[in-house]
């Protein structure tokens, strides 16, 4: 039996459909409202150095690799982690560790939607002009703050739940029927469609922000310095971190490069485990290396491209430098509405930003159940149908209890550390060590070449093996240096954070044993691997199969 | 805006459009790149009648 337990596997549809699926899947809120942001606060232009070297040393060697490993375990059959890592491993603890491309898109998930509900609600607020703060300028910062605290619950715990109706849990539960509804359609006709639809018109969206943005002028003469140029020199100007430094003494501070190595591994979607899964329906003939460089340059197009020209400029315009930042929760959901307040036509704006935004993020959060389904399908040996019921329930459950401890968006901002940015850490590393030291470097090169379009620097094998494991540990330990006391302190104290952590490790028992269940189905690791380079044989069984559907 | 800020922001634009146009020059030039990746018996999955 075949890891797809006698079902048909699924395929992309095209080869455009799943480049774009995969570049929807990296291009999210983080491109428009984190990236602008920790630029700004990390040496302005000077960041892009960092920037670049992370995105060559680190994003996209583990891209690749990600890349490739997904379409060699989809030449056992295989379309979930476990059963892939377990494949590639070929011992069973590789299997378990697999959990984590399950858990870490479940989990992030669970958030994920409730933002992109926000996105969407602010998108049908400004359509209908039902965002309004007031006559007086001076209070539209405060009011814009106390709106978004109102929206999202954050004034007390259970405010979302307490019976009477809310409107953004209105536009969660929307948010959340689109989402399932797309993912029932299954891979050709949801995801890939949305995408293929939806980037499109994410860029239309993003083009027509930044024309009014870069077309501002100077709104304010009584302040002739805020104008468009002063805006763009605030993103870009090369700048000290802090004090009046050279502004080369930048490169020589670590958390910089952190702060540039976590940006590009977030953005890519490196360790998510959706990529990987992604790959896995492709066909051994199929392109990896071209794919993944077309869509992390995608990714990075929005980025740097759109993200780094709109959000910090529109906001000096008409703010001037006190604005904040730290988050792109501020920046996004706090700043930006005094900034449409300010413009001409800024309900018009505010709306097209807002749906761009929740569109970057349904291509996503679509990406994030993927994985989650076909493992279900995988290990249980279930149909669509059943799995979208399941996973439908978990989140649900999720999503309700973050709804649920909205104070200070605690139980979000909890998920967000562990799920959303510790745990993608270690599946990252994980990642780059199952295939540079246990599949090989040789071998990887060997399946990411066949059908390839592109031929793979051979200093590629030297990077992945050696450069971005360090790199990714350096990183990943400064950042636990500086990050994790706090976290664990507030763990300590209990309350929201320790449940929430518990429900964390409740969902990674309830998979693990799900693994265990599916892993007497796989028998991954005594099954002959695919000859690399048979190809011929390989078509002959693809024909008989398409004639046996006939 | 000063210079240093002109270079790094067209530098980072051109590199990343450069990069962008080299792909889709890849992806396109090869024929049939929109087409179907195969029949759309393979895509039609029937695991939702299970």
């Amino acid at each position: 039996m075949d890891g797809t337990g006698g079902r048909r596997k699924e395929h992309w549809g095209t080869h455009v459909g799943m480049i774009l699926a995969v570049a929807g899947s990296a291009v999210g809120l983080g491109n428009f409202l984190r990236f602008p942001g920790v630029a700004a606060q990390n040496g302005g232009g000077t960041f892009m150095i960092p920037y670049f070297c992370a995105f060559i040393l680190l994003g996209l060697p583990i891209c690749w690799a990600e890349w490739t490993m997904g379409k060699y375990g989809g030449m056992f059959g295989f379309n979930s982690c476990p059963a892939i890592f377990g494949a590639i491993g070929r011992r069973r603890t590789w299997r378990y560790i697999g959990v984590l491309g399950i858990l870490v898109p479940m989990g992030i998930l669970m958030y994920y939607l409730l933002i992109e509900s926000w996105c969407l609600g602010y998108a049908v607020s400004y359509l209908f002009g039902m965002i309004d703060l007031g006559p007086d300028p001076a209070a539209w910062a405060q009011r814009s703050g106390e709106h978004f605290t109102r929206f999202v619950g954050a004034d007390r715990d259970g405010i979302m739940l307490d019976g009477s109706i809310h409107p953004s849990v209105v536009f969660w539960v929307l948010t959340f029927t689109v989402n399932f509804f797309l993912i029932f359609r299954g891979l050709e006709k949801g995801i890939e469609k949305v995408c293929t639809w939806g980037i499109p018109l994410m860029a239309i969206c993003a083009f027509i922000v930044l024309a009014r943005v870069l077309s501002l002028g100077t709104p304010d003469p009584a302040q002739p310095d805020r104008n468009v140029l002063n805006g763009l020199g605030f993103m870009w100007n090369p700048k000290p971190v802090a004090g009046e430094e050279p502004w080369y003494v930048v490169l020589a501070n670590p958390q910089v490069w952190m702060s540039a190595a976590s940006q590009i591994f977030f953005s890519l979607s490196v360790g998510f485990g959706v990529i990987i899964n992604y790959a896995s329906y492709l066909r051994r003939r199929d392109d990896v290396v071209l794919s993944g460089l077309t869509a992390s340059s995608i990714n990075e197009f929005f980025e740097v491209c759109l993200g780094g020209l709109i959000t910090i400029p529109a906001a000096f315009v008409f703010l001037g430098v006190a604005f904040p930042m730290d988050s792109s929760f501020d920046l996004g959901f706090k700043t930006l509405p005094v900034v449409f307040m300010h413009m001409k036509f800024g309900s018009l704006f505010g709306f097209l930003w807002f749906f761009m935004l929740f569109l970057a993020a349904i291509t996503s959060s679509l990406s994030m159940l993927q994985p989650a389904i076909a493992f279900l399908e995988e290990a249980l040996g279930i149909g669509r149908r059943a799995s979208v019921a399941i996973l439908g329930l978990a989140s649900v459950g999720g999503s309700l209890f973050i709804i649920y401890f909205s104070k200070n968006l605690s139980a979000l901002d909890t998920m967000d550390f562990w799920v959303g940015t510790a745990l993608i850490f270690v599946f990252a590393t994980c990642q780059v060590v199952l295939y540079a030291w246990v599949l090989g470097v040789e071998k990887g090169a060997v399946i990411a070449a066949e059908g390839a379009e592109l031929r793979q620097p051979r200093v590629f094998k030297f990077i992945v093996k050696y450069v971005s494991p360090v790199y990714l540990l350096a990183v990943f330990v400064m950042w636990c240096s500086i990050k994790l006391p706090g976290y664990v302190k507030d763990l300590a104290d209990g309350g929201v954070p320790l449940l929430t952590v518990g429900m964390i490790a409740g969902l990674a028992i309830f998979l693990l044993l799900l693994i265990s269940v599916g892993g007497s189905r796989w028998h991954a690791e005594t099954r002959p691997e695919p000859r690399l380079g048979d190809v011929e044989r390989l078509s002959r069984e693809e024909v008989k199969d398409w004639e046996g559907a006939i | 805006m000063t210079l240093g800020g002109w270079i790094f922001m067209l530098g980072s634009i051109g590199f990343v459009l450069s990069l962008c146009a080299f792909c889709f020059w890849r992806v396109f030039r090869r024929p049939g790149t929109a087409e179907r990746l195969q029949s759309p018996h393979t895509i039609a999955t029937r695991d939702k009648d299970t």
